[in-house]
């Protein structure tokens, strides 16, 4: 399949008039991206000091609007520090590896419907690549390097034990995503987003959140939260244990930019829920002559901004896991899940008998995995154990003893 | 199934809290009402004659742990008295760079001439400022302290020095607790007491507005006053919101 073929833009050819149309599409998206972006640190600040009864930012514009932008010009006129002990090199390039990734994901996001201008269908997406939501988890793969970087390149123990947490974070979570994933575009056909959007245009009732059954949307909703390092997944920034994370020796813009991309993925994994489970733009439209087309977006909007609301009462509900309990719900819960439901989800696709031959299959592999759990949960460890806590190991005796009886004399 | 659902508990929990009322108030514009003891910058009072009460005794300086009130006494001029007793404090300083606000000053005094307002804001830029001399702190011909330059004084603040300002009661029993007691104080005479730590607290009478029902609303339900409580309190909720009906000038 031609790269260019999938969008009805390119179908007379690349012309000049295409390119600027393509050109304002770029920058129209970008802006509407960075503008998003302040809107939703506004936002969520405002929202969790509302359900902490606290006030927010309110100095800055009307119910302090302006605040983000405030302070990002507090920090790009801030002191840029670079570590003595940090590569430089690496240590420059780490925030562009955090930002551009979240840049392009935002770019397979379909936010409307088609447009005609001046003959041409534009769609209202930056780009509808034909691997489509598989460029997400790339980007989503190309952006631990941005965290695993910082944390490494900042020659700071805290930045590295954060990206450490965070690279295994992600990719254990990246399995349960992508196999979620998987079950959207087995239903769909697709991977174009474009398609994924279309196919679930027909109602509620053909939206992947009910079609799939409510379980791939769970398993995302929480894979992707761990995926973004938000609360209560939050163990790669727990203040209280590594000070900032790999953002820790970042100051000035470079930290800016971290901060940035931080919640410019939340908006637009926002979206990919969105654009994956609840028909994207999808909605119902008046009966108006005019102006149709802005009503796609508005839904799309709505239902972007009520994820990005989820994401904040998250952090407000939910005290953070523990970093085991964070690889146990990963590993242990999600994975064999959304598997599981993967396995199911194809059977039934190929025709029912399968579906119901997959669904016992997969019961009674549950039955001996949570055996299996149960058996690696009983199980005692020896001191001499390598995995045994260090706190918990007994001392031997002639150190106690050592201890006790010769620090009297 | 009733646990699992506890789970869901934080996610009510936050999502009420939208529509609950602030706990932070914007400091500087507004200020949270102030305890009925609050330990604030002294005052020396005057009786309703426009004498000091200040008998030059130095039991304050005496018992000041922080050693930051200085006073001299001296005898009173025979024929223009100062102080209705034998002495009176001809020098009485206290410095506010030392100053703990402790208020054993305020216990200590014999005649109740010490007091603290509930002033509690005030920053001077030198240290000749932070030593308050006894005519700075003197209340003025009305009764109400002297308003320095650099002191930001709000509503309220001055109006409630007094006597009734000790943690122990004027006569040193607990059995006066919320008994109306004359302090003689110049431009107050007789004030509604102040009835400690029970439910009987008379906050309207002696103009202290309580924590406790600016945010009744986050309080347990015990602890929330009596009538805001229930039905009744949602009543009187409504009550106070309503508009008052201005009353038609004379």
């Amino acid at each position: 399949m031609n790269l260019l073929s999938v969008d009805p833009l390119y179908n007379h050819g690349v012309t000049g008039i295409v390119i600027l149309i393509v050109l304002i599409k770029v920058l129209v998206g970008f802006a509407a991206i960075m503008g998003a972006v302040t809107l939703m640190i506004w936002f969520e600040r405002k929202a969790i000091s509302d359900m902490q009864s606290r006030i927010g930012p309110q100095r800055w514009g009307p119910f302090g609007i302006l605040q983000t932008l405030a302070d990002g010009i507090k920090l790009f006129f801030k002191e840029d520090l670079i570590p003595a002990e940090a590569d430089r090199f690496v240590f420059k390039l780490a925030p562009y590896l955090t930002l551009v990734p979240a840049l392009i994901t935002f770019s397979i996001v379909p936010i409307g419907g088609t447009l005609n201008i001046g003959g041409h269908r534009v769609m209202l997406q930056i780009a509808n690549p034909p691997m489509g939501i598989l460029i997400m988890l790339a980007m989503s793969g190309i952006s631990v390097y941005g965290v695993m970087l910082a944390g490494w390149a900042s020659g700071s123990k805290y930045p590295l034990i954060s990206s450490v947490r965070a690279s295994a974070q992600m990719i254990s979570y990246e399995a349960a995503l992508g196999m979620t994933i998987v079950t959207v575009i087995l239903v769909t056909g697709s991977l174009s987003t474009h398609d994924i959007v279309t196919s679930q245009a027909h109602g509620i009732w053909h939206w992947n959140l009910i079609r799939l059954g409510l379980i791939p949307f769970g398993v995302f909703l929480i894979a992707i939260t761990a995926e973004l390092g938000r609360p209560p997944f939050d163990v790669v920034e727990a203040d209280s244990e590594l000070v900032g994370g790999y953002a820790t020796e970042y100051s000035s813009i470079r930290f800016a930019l971290f901060y940035l991309a931080e919640f410019m993925n939340t908006i637009t994994m926002s979206a990919i829920i969105v654009t994956l489970f609840f028909g994207g733009p999808a909605g119902w439209i008046p009966p108006v002559s005019h102006l149709r087309w802005v009503f796609p977006i508005l839904w799309f909007l709505v239902k972007t901004t009520g994820f990005a609301f989820c994401y904040i009462w998250f952090r407000a509900a939910l005290p953070r896991f523990r970093y085991d309990q964070v690889m146990d719900l990963g590993w242990k819960r999600l994975i064999p899940l959304s598997l599981g439901w993967m396995l199911i989800v194809a059977g039934f696709l190929i025709a029912p008998a399968w579906g119901l031959v997959m669904a016992a299959l997969v019961l009674l592999a549950s039955v001996f995995l949570s055996r299996a759990f149960q058996l690696g949960h009983g199980r005692e460890i020896g001191p001499d154990s390598v995995l045994a806590p260090v706190g918990r190991r007994p001392l031997p005796g002639d150190v106690l003893r050592r201890m006790t009886d010769e620090g009297e004399a | 199934m009733a646990k699992h659902l506890d789970f869901f508990a934080g996610f009510k929990l936050t999502f009420q809290h939208l529509t609950r009322p602030r706990v932070t108030v914007s400091y500087p514009q507004a200020k949270r009402p102030k305890q009925p003891r609050q330990h604030g910058r002294h005052v020396l009072n005057r009786y309703e004659d426009g004498m000091e009460k200040c008998i030059g005794c130095e039991l304050c300086a005496g018992v000041c742990p922080a050693k930051c009130i200085y006073v001299r006494g001296l005898d009173n001029p025979p024929d223009h008295p100062v102080s209705p007793g034998e002495r009176y404090g001809y020098i009485y300083e206290i410095n506010y760079l030392r100053c703990i606000h402790c208020d054993l000053c305020v216990e200590a005094c014999p005649t109740q001439a010490i007091t603290e307002s509930k002033l509690f804001e005030f920053s001077f830029t030198n240290r000749s400022d932070a030593i308050y001399t006894r005519a700075e702190l003197l209340v003025d011909d009305q009764g109400f302290p002297k308003r320095l330059p650099w002191e930001d004084w709000r509503e309220g603040e001055a109006a409630m020095t007094g006597g009734w300002m000790r943690a122990t009661s004027p006569s040193g029993a607990a059995a006066y607790e919320g008994v109306v007691q004359w302090t003689g104080d110049l431009g107050v005479g007789v004030r509604a007491a102040e009835a400690g730590q029970n439910e009987g607290r008379d906050d309207e009478a002696t103009g202290t507005k309580s924590l406790r029902r600016a945010f009744a609303k986050h309080l347990q339900p015990d602890d929330v006053p009596r009538d805001l409580r229930g039905l009744a309190g949602k009543i009187n909720e409504l009550k106070a919101k309503l508009p008052k009906r201005p009353r038609s000038a004379p």
